[in-house]
């Protein structure tokens, strides 16, 4: 099993692409691999819970964390209460460390 | 136990977008950590360390220089520079040289060395882990 981290800086109104990264990462998780999904600059207007389309929907249904920098999100004034509660804020210190955690993680930026 | 390495590559040119913030970020925290970080500065992102950059004032909102605090990349990889030294950990900053010489941008701060793709291929290999920021 491998181990990937998608970081996903854009926001899914932007382009199509932001919707394929998802796919992709969902995919992934259904292969057997271990992906967390870090959500940086306007990627973070997707961990809204009532964010319009649901973009986060099928990446939700896998076996996929998902984080969302807390940077971004006070940037973007989502308040805790307005994010998915299965999206976890997180520092960017601790996308180092799912960067670092092991030898060998395949990190994707988009 | 021996620090582990980060390689992150940058491209995004300075003041264009949230990709430089973020990529300093990245870089803050893994210095923080204790990890060295190698950073292979591609296209744009060679004019980052320039030193001619200034911070300037802002007519719109009627600020001074002293009033506006514009940071500059400049400062911030400087800043990035001396929490290395701080943290006993070693930040290797390589400046693409032919991009330096095709924007005229050789007058850098102390710290970045110039150097090419064969220098990033090579810390690729040698990393615990690799991180390519790109531009849109």
């Amino acid at each position: 099993m491998g181990r990937y981290v998608m970081i996903e800086s854009r926001d899914p109104y932007e382009s199509g692409d932001v919707s394929y990264f998802y796919n992709l990462a969902a995919d992934l998780a259904a292969a057997g691999e271990q992906v967390t999904l870090f959500l940086v600059q306007n990627g973070a207007l997707a961990a809204r819970k009532d964010a319009k389309g649901d973009p986060l929907g099928g990446v939700l249904k896998s076996r996929i964390e998902v984080l969302a920098d807390s940077f971004a999100l006070r940037e973007r004034g989502i308040q805790d209460s307005e994010r998915h509660p299965s999206v976890k804020s997180a520092e960017i210190g601790d996308l180092v460390d799912h960067i670092m955690a092991e030898d060998g993680a395949k990190v994707l930026w988009h | 136990m021996m620090a582990k390495t980060l390689t992150v590559c940058i491209m995004e040119p300075p003041y264009e977008s949230a990709n430089s913030t973020t990529s300093m970020r990245i870089i803050d925290a893994a210095l923080q950590k204790g990890i060295n970080v190698n950073v292979f500065a591609y296209e744009g992102a060679v004019s980052l360390t320039v030193k001619d950059q200034k911070p300037h004032p802002n007519p719109v909102h009627g600020t001074s220089v002293e009033e506006e605090k514009h940071p500059t990349t400049r400062q911030l990889v400087a800043g990035l520079f001396e929490l290395a030294k701080e943290k006993g950990v070693k930040l290797d900053w390589i400046n693409c040289g032919l991009c330096v010489d095709e924007r005229g941008a050789g007058n850098w701060i102390e710290g970045p060395r110039r150097g090419g793709p064969g220098d990033f291929h090579k810390w690729v290999q040698e990393s615990n882990a690799t991180l390519v920021i790109p531009t849109k």
